[in-house]
């Protein structure tokens, strides 16, 4: 063995020079067999220090390069270009974790030193091994797949439709338009919801480069970055929408009334025939199988009477549809916390206590009461409401984010309810947060309103009375945290701004995808501040309230950032990727056929005429599971051969758990 | 040799790429301190997993071996965790035969969101494995990598 390896110690600032003791590793790295030459720097990513790299692959000749510093899921890409622009092939470099590894999770200064030197000396071990490898280059299919038809979605696919690539939008509604469509007024503007979405939704709708999938959803994914194909359930509409015109004369005419648990939250009822609301895109109607007369009882059919083209079709059934695109973005939303999980504030016993989805819908002019702020009794406009902030969030028992639109939707509640009743409104929060442009304004303005501000957290809300003043009235309970009292006090409304929760199907839309959901439940992204529309998956970008609870604005530029990330890779017709994948040496394989089944992917193929396998090298995707299972060890795994593996199992232990100064393996 | 009281085991811990060595890195991020005795190697995935590396790094001198890997369910290779599984099964009966304790060989899983479980698991594993006492294989003679062929 004659490989020139070339260690570089990265100080990273105090990250991990404050722990490990980084010039005692690189003098010791030096001594290790193999190693040309070892450095330590303050910091190895900055472009000196990766100079420091360019200029000793030139001067000393190096063969192999390891870096210790951070995570390779950080830097690995930039110390192997760094390597590519001094002439070493890229993949002749290994990265060690020395930062999440080490420095960052030992407390012990002595012993993190000595397990810095085992993972070192398992680097140097595994880095002679490695072979110059190649990229492997790929197409992208220009098509896009968007997941989710909310504002997110929407602005995803109208900014790369427009720049003239194919878009598929997926949406499980009838209609596009998400939680978007059900708003009253946006905040801080208080312009209307439906005014800006609509003309959008429209657009989405007209787009001669959007094929808009609504009532239906992905079912299965194949593939990889640039060449997925997508199974899709387009499910039965009943309804010919190469016929129907969108008149509504089957909404108007049908019997059967159902209440409308989506779109007016339980507020309203609508028809088995129905388009969630008059906006709707697109404008065909659904029936609703599981409340059609029809389909229950096997007669009515009024929809088919009246409908003037002959567009409804009771026996159309699902279609299965097989689209291929090269990206994804899944843009799938959120999920209203139900805050009968909190049975202390009474929601869904006292029928004054209502949520904030109920009071958008309420104050909405196209909503149940006509935009109305009343009590339950259909008339009495409330003299005094209590807005209740992080109902289900910033709660150990519930969900510990904050849900981060609360804050604003409750200060936006304030002034609603006063413009339109004139009620003295109480707004109960734990912390007010009001952080992006305009906001802090807006609550300032509220202030100003009159609107009273209470700091604590509402312990539960009650009609058990105590004094005639609270006769007839919820009782608002909690502890004054500004006053330092327990406070009672009586209300006629009380509105539950309910926090934000990920989509209850989100951990099965993850598993369709290869994408990981965080321990709350969200969509995780690849970095949380540095790439937070990626994902672990090449391909799969996410955006809006899937990646976590965010306001229309946030979700937008979501959106468009997904949208641009997605365009990129298009624009640039072909992308590489990691050349890790498995290969059979028809010489030693004895044609055993073990490895054939455990491929998901179906790279192996048996080739019957030379009696060996064979894999694929397009569909292996290099998990290297039949690398492990052949007996005969014909198989080997590019960049994690079994050479490699053991060399760095060597490494890991040549250095004992003690520190023994100055000692070379 | 380690004198017994103060002994420290060392632990060879593999890792997928998808999930728990992000784990780890998410434990890095979040600053859990956790027992310093297991070092990590990378796979692709827990599918990678030859039962060989396993008696490597016993033989090697490593007092247990952490293997880790996706959720069942949650493979990024669709289902080879499961593999893995059913691979690693296999494994303990043979560890069994040779002696080794059933505390010196585990399998966890853990999602790229679990750096704190995965953090606690790790600290279990070295308490248990400090109480069982050294392995001292080494000593052995015993050559596994014979059992794998070299490879061009």
């Amino acid at each position: 063995m004659s490989e020139r390896v070339g260690v570089y110690i990265c100080h990273c600032g105090s990250n991990i020079a404050g722990v490990v003791d980084v010039e005692e590793v690189s003098r010791w790295a030096a001594t290790l067999p193999d190693v040309t030459v070892s450095r330590d720097y303050k910091f190895m990513c900055a472009s000196l220090g990766q100079e420091m790299i360019e200029k000793d692959i030139h001067e000393l000749g190096l063969t192999r390069v390891v870096v210790g510093a951070c995570s390779p899921h950080l830097h690995e890409a930039t110390f192997r270009n760094a390597c590519k622009r001094a002439g070493l092939n890229p993949f002749l470099f290994e990265m060690v974790s020395l930062r999440e590894q080490v420095s960052w999770v030992t407390a012990d200064k002595k012993i993190a030193t000595q397990k810095a030197k085992a993972l070192v000396a398992a680097g140097v071990r595994r880095v002679v091994h490695h072979q110059p490898l190649e990229p492997i280059v790929v197409d992208i299919d220009p098509n896009v797949l968007i997941v989710g038809g909310g504002i997110a979605g929407i602005q995803a696919a109208l900014e790369i439709a427009d720049s003239g690539h194919h878009v598929y939008l997926v949406e499980r509604e009838p209609s596009i338009g998400g939680h978007m469509a059900q708003f009253d007024k946006t905040f801080p503007t208080l312009d209307c919801s439906a005014c800006i979405l609509t003309p959008k939704m429209f657009s989405v709708g007209q787009h001669p480069n959007i094929t808009l999938l609504t009532w239906s959803e992905v079912e299965k994914v194949d593939g990889f970055i640039g060449n997925f194909t997508v199974q899709i359930r387009k499910r039965a509409r009943k309804v010919d929408t190469e016929l129907c015109t969108g008149c509504m004369v089957c909404q108007e005419k049908c019997p059967k009334k159902v209440v409308d648990t989506v779109f007016e939250v339980g507020m309203a009822k609508r028809k088995a025939i129905y388009t969630p609301f008059p906006q709707a895109v697109p404008k065909y109607p659904v029936i609703d199988v599981q409340n059609c007369t029809y389909y229950l009882k096997g007669t009515c059919k009024a929809c088919e009477k009246f409908c003037p083209t002959g567009a409804i079709d009771f026996d159309q059934q699902d279609e299965i549809l097989k689209v291929r695109v090269g990206n994804v973005i899944l843009a799938t939303g959120y999920d209203l916390f139900d805050p009968r999980r909190i049975p202390e504030y009474g929601y869904g016993r006292l029928p004054n206590v209502i949520t904030s989805m109920e009071f958008e819908r309420m104050t909405n002019v196209s909503g149940p009461t006509a935009g109305k702020v009343i009590l339950k009794d259909g008339s009495t406009q409330p003299e005094t409401v209590a807005i209740v902030h992080c109902v289900g969030s910033r709660d150990k028992n519930y969900n510990n984010y904050c849900s981060s639109i609360c804050c604003m939707q409750s200060l936006k509640f304030a002034h609603l309810v006063k413009e339109k009743t004139g009620a003295k409104v109480y707004n109960f929060y734990i912390d007010m947060r009001t952080p992006a442009k305009s906001y802090d304004e807006f609550y300032q303005r509220m202030l100003a309103e009159g609107t009273v501000f209470v700091r604590g957290r509402v312990a539960d809300v009650t009609e058990v009375t105590r004094t005639p003043d609270e006769e007839g009235k919820l009782v608002v309970q909690l502890y004054d945290t500004l006053e330092g009292r327990q406070r009672r006090i009586p209300v006629d409304m009380v509105i539950l701004s309910a926090g934000l929760e990920p989509r209850r199907d989100a951990a099965e839309l993850g598993k369709i995808f290869g994408v990981a959901c965080s321990s709350d439940g969200w969509l995780i992204e690849r970095h949380p501040k540095l790439d937070p529309v990626a994902t672990m998956t090449d391909g799969i970008f996410i955006a809006g309230c899937a990646q976590g609870p965010k306001d229309i604005p946030a979700s937008v530029a979501q959106g468009a950032a997904a949208a641009a990330r997605v365009m990129g890779l298009i624009g640039r017709e072909r992308v590489s990727l990691e050349p890790i994948r498995a290969t059979v040496n028809a010489e030693t394989c004895s044609g055993c056929r073990i490895c054939n089944n455990l491929c998901p992917f179906n790279a192996i193929t048996f080739l019957e005429d030379t009696g060996v396998s064979d894999i694929n090298q397009a569909l292996c995707q290099g998990c290297g599971t039949c690398v492990a299972a052949c007996p005969a060890g014909a198989i080997s795994g590019t960049h994690f051969s079994n050479e490699q593996i053991m060399a760095q199992i060597e490494g890991l232990l040549a250095v004992d758990f003690q520190a023994m100064e100055g000692q070379p393996v | 040799m380690t004198e017994p009281g103060n002994f420290e085991p060392i632990i060879v811990g593999f890792t997928c790429n998808w999930c728990s060595y992000r784990a780890a890195d998410g434990a890095g991020m979040a600053r859990i301190k956790y027992a310093p005795n297991v070092r990590l190697i990378r796979l692709m995935c827990s599918g990678r997993m030859d039962p060989v590396f396993v008696l490597k790094a016993l033989s090697e001198g490593a007092d247990g071996v952490l293997v880790t890997g996706c959720h069942p369910g949650d493979c990024h290779y669709v289902e080879q965790n499961i593999k893995a599984m059913r691979r690693f099964d296999l494994l303990k009966k043979t560890l069994a035969e040779f002696g080794i304790e059933d505390g010196r060989v585990k399998l966890i899983w853990a999602s790229a969101a679990e750096g704190i479980l995965l953090a606690e698991e790790i600290d279990r594993m070295v308490a248990e494995v400090k109480a069982l006492g050294p392995l001292n294989w080494k000593e052995i003679a015993w050559a596994p990598e014979e059992l794998v062929p070299a490879q061009p």
